[in-house]
């Protein structure tokens, strides 16, 4: 390559041989502004800013340096004041043509150009022909300049929407003013124009057709928009590839069809959201404030395009009133919707809650709703708080419109006392509810599965994961509206499913992978090798890499040290085994990533040469140090050397670790005989494991048996008696009727619980490898309206089994009134029991069925028919079936008359009266409460209960069925409130957790646990205290800790809360973390 | 003091403010280069004698960061990092050690601009008290 030698402004410089004058002087740090100009575009010298002086022994002259070459001996100058006074005409010539470009007026501020001299236009574009080249560089050529002299503009051919633009906003993302605007775009070549809006960001920002879908994608890579990307269709642009230094852009890759062979399909495609543009009426795409939930959620993400400040679209500004508006595309028949989505209610009070975090007392929250449904576990207290503690405002209307005027939406709304109300509001957000997906509605279609009339997957009754085609599962949003704990529940429900259907194929694909015998390095002194990693560019052009790995080498016991290109590639592990064998090597550092992706495969890879793969340390040289210090590149590097130091320290200090094998019982005890035990129960005898199954009763059945109808009206009894004849006749299951749990020994895998016989006070004693808890719930026993003082008082249920046997009873009544929220809700029992709307409305459309005269009238706070039984409520209304609302603080009264009649008082809300009803029967619809003996139970197996006695289980959405203890499951209304299927998918969904572990053979423990020195303990106990796995057992007799090894999750709080030094955690000792804090390099010897 | 460039030694639990960390770094998001990192299991492993050994050692502040309360890999080691480090800070604060030396944040996997942001404000609070004088050893 040829060198040339030139001047600018007096000082030399060398450059290459064809090199323009612009791009030496941009290689050199030299400003030289620019409008018309793009590395990727040919130059084209139109807009005459980046005039430079040339000197020709003494004849100057001016040339635009973009087109003009550099050659040897050339002197320029960048600042001269030619220069300069040329670019302030052009500049000024320029603004008056456009004066009102942002970038004009940087550039003229720039420059001290105050003001034109020149009359000003109103123009937005400077003709610099940015976008026709890149128009026609992409091979479309749809723009071109037309018309000459002072009428010269870019556009179309004859001014009309072009037939061959692509729509790919290549012309809008050069052009340097605002020639191009969205509204610009025709749309007649059938794609999405770019900008897109992000999918992620709920289209509140624009991508390109490459892009990383989300932040957290795995894998973390961009993927092109192969349908609306131009090089798909007409073979131009291709500047990804170009630019892509790595080369791992590849257009010929193709689509392939693959074919899987699998025994079982779950069809999980979920919800797609209701698109609120149907409802005219709310003006969600004519008014840009008017917002849906999902972009509120991204508004509100840390992560997302505000960082999580909340911002108005329109103007950027603070909003000072936010209002919600439920039920949008739910419990709406005009829309086709006319289920309820269950999920709205509670994430709108989680986005007002997360706002009023956000901004303080500085915003007024309102939730427009029709009933708050927060009828999930520990929800009704989440309601309460929002009310209390935030002042949220709360209510009860559906408002019928949306206007905007002087960007002030009015909300109007007819509010409860039936006044017609307007309300301003700076931002409106719509909560969306849920489609079933269209995907999975197609996929649903091809398979021939029954659906609802909305689309949402039918199940066989009684067995709601699984669908009408033999062998194809659901779960999710697919089969009805439902939140996260519910779904994940399903999702484990379906394995147990799978794993019954599929039980004769288990474990015949699996393949075993053979590593060499691990060398013993015990007493041998560290070799450690060590690999810096260039990355590429990655690391390497910013982090002195080899001055890292020469480092490596001056530390002690490090043997061998090399920096290469890319550590994680194929052949560095070929060599890194090579490497280990011949120098010997125990220990292996490598300074390159983040070890949560890579160090998985390093440890296999000195697995493969024969060491413990725990003899590996990590320092992330990448994400920690080139890619965040990228303009300190010294600093980088001190840092990077650093790291690594500390890895090395902290390497030559480490021992093999060895997950150690613990047997597994393969079998299962299963507390509690109700729906949800049996199920379970089956699940797994199906499956040739052994079931204990102990029931305090002297029958199986549970609360079960005091239901007659489900709530969509089917009978329970003849399912119930099937499944006790079941659950009887197998001979995997062994039932323990009328025993309780007397003690209980031993952890996962290994359980040995005595059970204490009632009708004979004998103790049985039985094995078993995991503990599926459902123990079930009791019927609140009302204290208040009458019950127990007046014989026509009832509950649901006792209600429910006079419909069931005695209709010319019900025919007989012609009042009935129902009170709802009876021992829910209230300060005794904080919470809602979410059954009871649903067994309320069963019941009053049974009742209405049999007797249609017969007046019934439902006294509510809220309806919450969640998910598809709204359409429940609404055909009770249809049948006549009076709802009257009370307030929490404003109950209905009941008292006796002479002649065993009821007299309900209560005040009318909307016409605001107090009014008295006359009724025959008052039936209570009474809670649900945690079992008495659950904190027995709960101290047996070392379990936590919530304030109000149900077990809690490890994490309320993404745990449901789990409990923090490892090998202990629960299932049903021991958990919190629930209808038959609910309890149903999750005692199949902890049947599916407690197969993870009866399946194996052995339990391999984690290897990286606490260990305890028994010379070192002194029985203080701190260890058991913090131990959330119950993994520290003390022995009584010695006066130590112990750890459990199956149970140790390998958090270290035990470690570090060990008064003495005794408790340490392996992997990460005190000592080896003492270690890498000493080995202060650069940093300290400054 | 205006060209004081504190040394500070965080120590970032692995399942969030790890994350956190490498988001930042997936993100390109600049923070200043004066930090050196340890990568502990949990928030809950540090034991305050790491961090009174940091400070013996000559860095100028401490870092500890865990995962958002509620979000903790191992439940509840979180809560328990709080706890130890308010006493701790007490304590330091007892022998004359500035409390602003040690910090204590919440940064979870998704949080990449907070954990630049984290970093940015805690070097700058270390660099309002100048190095650090106490505990340190002579070297």
């Amino acid at each position: 390559m040829d060198t040339i030698k030139l001047t600018i402004n007096s000082r030399e410089y060398k450059a290459e041989k064809g090199m323009t004058i612009l791009e030496v002087c941009k290689e050199n740090n030299i400003y030289i502004p620019t409008l018309c100009h793009s590395s990727i575009l040919e130059n084209y010298g139109a807009c005459r800013l980046c005039v430079v002086e040339l000197d020709n022994r003494g004849r100057k002259k001016l040339v635009t340096s973009c087109t003009h070459p550099a050659w040897d001996g050339l002197t320029v100058n960048t600042d001269s004041e030619r220069v300069l006074k040329s670019r302030k005409m052009t500049i000024e010539l320029l603004l008056s043509r456009c004066p009102q470009e942002e970038k004009l007026q940087e550039l003229a501020k720039f420059y001290s150009v105050k003001e034109t001299r020149f009359i000003d236009k109103d123009e937005n574009c400077i003709l610099c022909g940015l976008c026709v080249r890149m128009c026609q560089g992409l091979n479309t050529n749809a723009i071109s300049f037309i018309n000459r002299g002072h009428e010269r503009e870019v556009n179309t051919p004859y001014s009309t929407e072009s037939d061959v633009c692509l729509t790919c906003g290549a012309c809008a993302s050069i052009c340097p003013m605002s020639h191009f605007s969205e509204e610009k775009f025709g749309n007649n070549s059938g794609l999405t124009p770019v900008p897109k809006k992000s999918r992620y960001e709920a289209g509140l920002v624009k991508e390109s057709n490459i892009a990383v879908p989300f932040t957290q994608a795995v894998p973390n890579m961009p993927v092109i928009d192969r349908e609306n990307c131009i090089h798909f269709h007409n073979g131009g642009c291709g500047i990804c590839q170009e630019v892509c230094e790595a080369e791992a852009i590849d257009y010929e890759q193709e689509d392939e069809t693959v074919d899987i062979e699998a025994g079982a399909v779950v069809i999980t495609g979920g919800g797609d959201v209701f698109d609120p543009d149907l409802l005219y009426k709310y003006g969600y795409t004519r008014y840009k404030d008017v917002i849906t939930s999902l972009e509120f959620e991204r508004i509100l993400s840390a992560s997302g395009p505000f960082g999580g400040e909340v911002v108005r679209l329109s103007d950027n500004k603070h909003p000072d009133k936010i209002a919600f508006m439920q039920c949008i595309g739910s419990r709406d028949e005009s829309s086709k919707h006319g289920y309820c989505s269950s999920v709205c209610c509670m994430y709108a009070i989680k986005e007002a809650i997360i706002a009023k975090e956000h901004m303080g007392n500085n915003v007024e929250i309102t939730i427009y709703f029709m009933d708050i449904r927060c009828y999930g576990k520990d929800f009704e207290k989440y309601y309460e708080r929002a009310q209390n503690k935030y002042g949220i405002r709360f209510i009860r209307t559906r408002a019928y419109e949306l206007e905007e005027k002087n960007n002030q939406l009015s909300v109007n709304y007819c509010s409860p006392d039936g006044t017609r109300q307007i309300e301003n509001q700076d931002m409106v957000v719509l909560s969306v509810g849920f489609n079933p997906s269209s995907s999975s509605r197609q996929a649903a279609a091809k398979l021939k599965l029954a659906h609802n009339k909305n689309g949402f997957i039918k199940s066989p009754l009684y067995e709601p994961t699984k669908t009408t085609h033999e062998g194809v599962f659901t779960c999710g949003v697919i089969n009805g509206p439902k939140d996260i704990p519910e779904t994940v529940a399903e999702a484990s429900a379906v394995s147990a499913n799978i794993n019954e259907f599929l039980s004769s194929a288990r474990g015949t694909l699996t393949k075993t992978k053979e590593f060499p015998e691990e060398l013993d390095i015990f007493n041998l002194v560290p070799r450690i090798g060590v690999f810096v990693c260039h990355c590429g560019i990655n690391i390497g052009s910013v982090v002195d890499v080899k001055k890292v790995a020469e480092h490596a080498k001056t530390l002690p016991n490090v043997i061998y040290a090399e920096d290469n290109q890319y550590t994680c590639s194929q052949d560095s592990q070929e060599r890194i085994k090579e490497l280990v064998q011949e120098y010997n090597l125990n220990r292996v550092v490598v300074a390159s990533c983040s070890p949560r992706t890579h160090e998985p495969l390093f440890q296999e890879t000195i697995r493969e040469a024969g060491l413990n793969k725990y003899l590996f340390e990590m320092a992330n040289i990448r994400d920690q140090c080139s890619w965040v210090h990228p303009n300190e590149p010294e600093k980088a590097t001190e840092k990077s050397i650093d790291l690594l130091t500390m890895a090395v320290n902290k390497a030559r200090l480490l021992t093999p670790l060895k997950e150690s094998e613990i047997d597994v019982l393969k079998s299962s005890m299963i507390i509690g005989g109700g729906v949800s035990g049996m199920n379970a129960a089956l699940n797994l005898a199906a499956q040739d494991f052994d079931v204990v199954l102990v029931e305090k009763e002297n029958s199986l059945g549970g609360f079960a048996k005091n239901i007659k109808y489900n709530s969509f009206g089917d009978e329970i009894n003849p399912y119930l008696e099937e499944l006790i004849k079941k659950v009887e006749n197998n001979s995997k299951i062994t039932v323990f009727k009328n025993c309780d749990i007397q003690h209980v020994d031993g952890y996962i895998g290994n359980y040995n619980t005595k059970l204490l016989d009632r009708t004979n006070n004998t103790v049985n004693e039985v094995t078993h490898g995991t503990v599926i808890i459902t123990v079930g719930a009791d019927e609140y026993k009302p204290k208040e309206f009458l019950y127990g003082k007046n014989k026509n008082v009832k509950t649901q249920t006792e209600f429910e089994d006079i419909i069931h046997k005695d209709e010319a009873a019900v025919k007989k009544l012609d009042n009935i009134a129902m009170i709802q929220c009876v021992g829910s809700r209230n300060d005794e029992h904080p919470y809602c029991s979410r059954v009871c709307c649903q067994e309320a409305v069963k019941n009053a459309i049974k009742i209405k069925e049999i007797s249609p005269d017969t007046n019934v009238y439902v006294f509510y706070r809220d309806i919450r028919t969640y998910g598809l039984q709204e359409e429940n409520y609404r055909k009770a209304r249809k049948l006549g079936v009076v709802f009257i609302r009370f307030e929490k603080d404003n109950e209905p009264e009941a008292s006796s008359l002479d002649n065993g009649n009821i007299a309900v008082s209560f005040r009318e809300e909307l016409i605001g009266k107090e009014m008295e009803l006359v009724v025959d029967k008052l039936i209570l619809s009474a809670g649900i409460v945690a079992n008495a003996n659950n904190h027995k139970l709960a101290q047996h197996f070392k379990l936590p209960l919530n304030d109000d006695g149900f077990f809690l289980e490890a994490h309320v959405k993404l745990r449901p069925v789990d409990f923090a203890t490892e090998g202990v499951y629960l299932a049903g209304t021991c958990h919190a409130p629930k209808d038959m299927n609910e309890s149903i998918s999750q005692s199949l969904a902890a049947a599916g957790r407690a197969l993870t572990v009866i399946t194996k053979d052995k339990l391999t423990t984690n290897a990286v646990i606490s260990s305890i020195d028994e010379n070192l303990c002194a029985g203080c106990k701190a260890c058991v205290e913090v131990c959330a796995y119950k993994a520290i057992d003390f022995d009584e007799e010695k006066k130590i800790s112990k750890v459990n090894e199956a149970l140790c999750k390998g958090c270290g709080a035990c470690a570090a809360s060990c008064r003495s030094g005794a408790a340490d955690l392996k992997g990460f000792t005190n000592e080896q973390i003492f270690s890498a804090i000493d080995s202060l390099e650069t940093l300290l010897n400054e | 003091m205006e060209n004081f460039e504190p040394k500070i030694m965080t120590f970032l639990c692995n399942w969030c403010s790890y994350a956190g960390a490498d988001l930042a770094g997936v993100s390109r998001l600049q923070y200043p280069a004066n930090t050196r990192v340890i990568r502990v299991p949990c928030s809950g492993r540090v034991d305050p004698l790491f961090i009174l050994k940091c400070l013996q050692d000559g860095y100028d502040g401490v870092l500890v960061s865990g995962c958002h309360p509620g979000d903790c890999h191992y439940l509840s080691g979180n809560y328990f990092a709080r706890r130890k480090f308010a006493v701790l800070k007490a304590s330091l604060e007892f022998i004359g050690v500035e409390s602003e030396r040690v910090h204590f944040s919440w940064v979870s996997a998704g949080e990449g601009e907070k954990f630049s942001q984290v970093i940015s404000k805690v070097i700058e609070s270390v660099k309002k008290i100048g190095p650090a004088q106490k505990l340190v050893k002579k070297r």
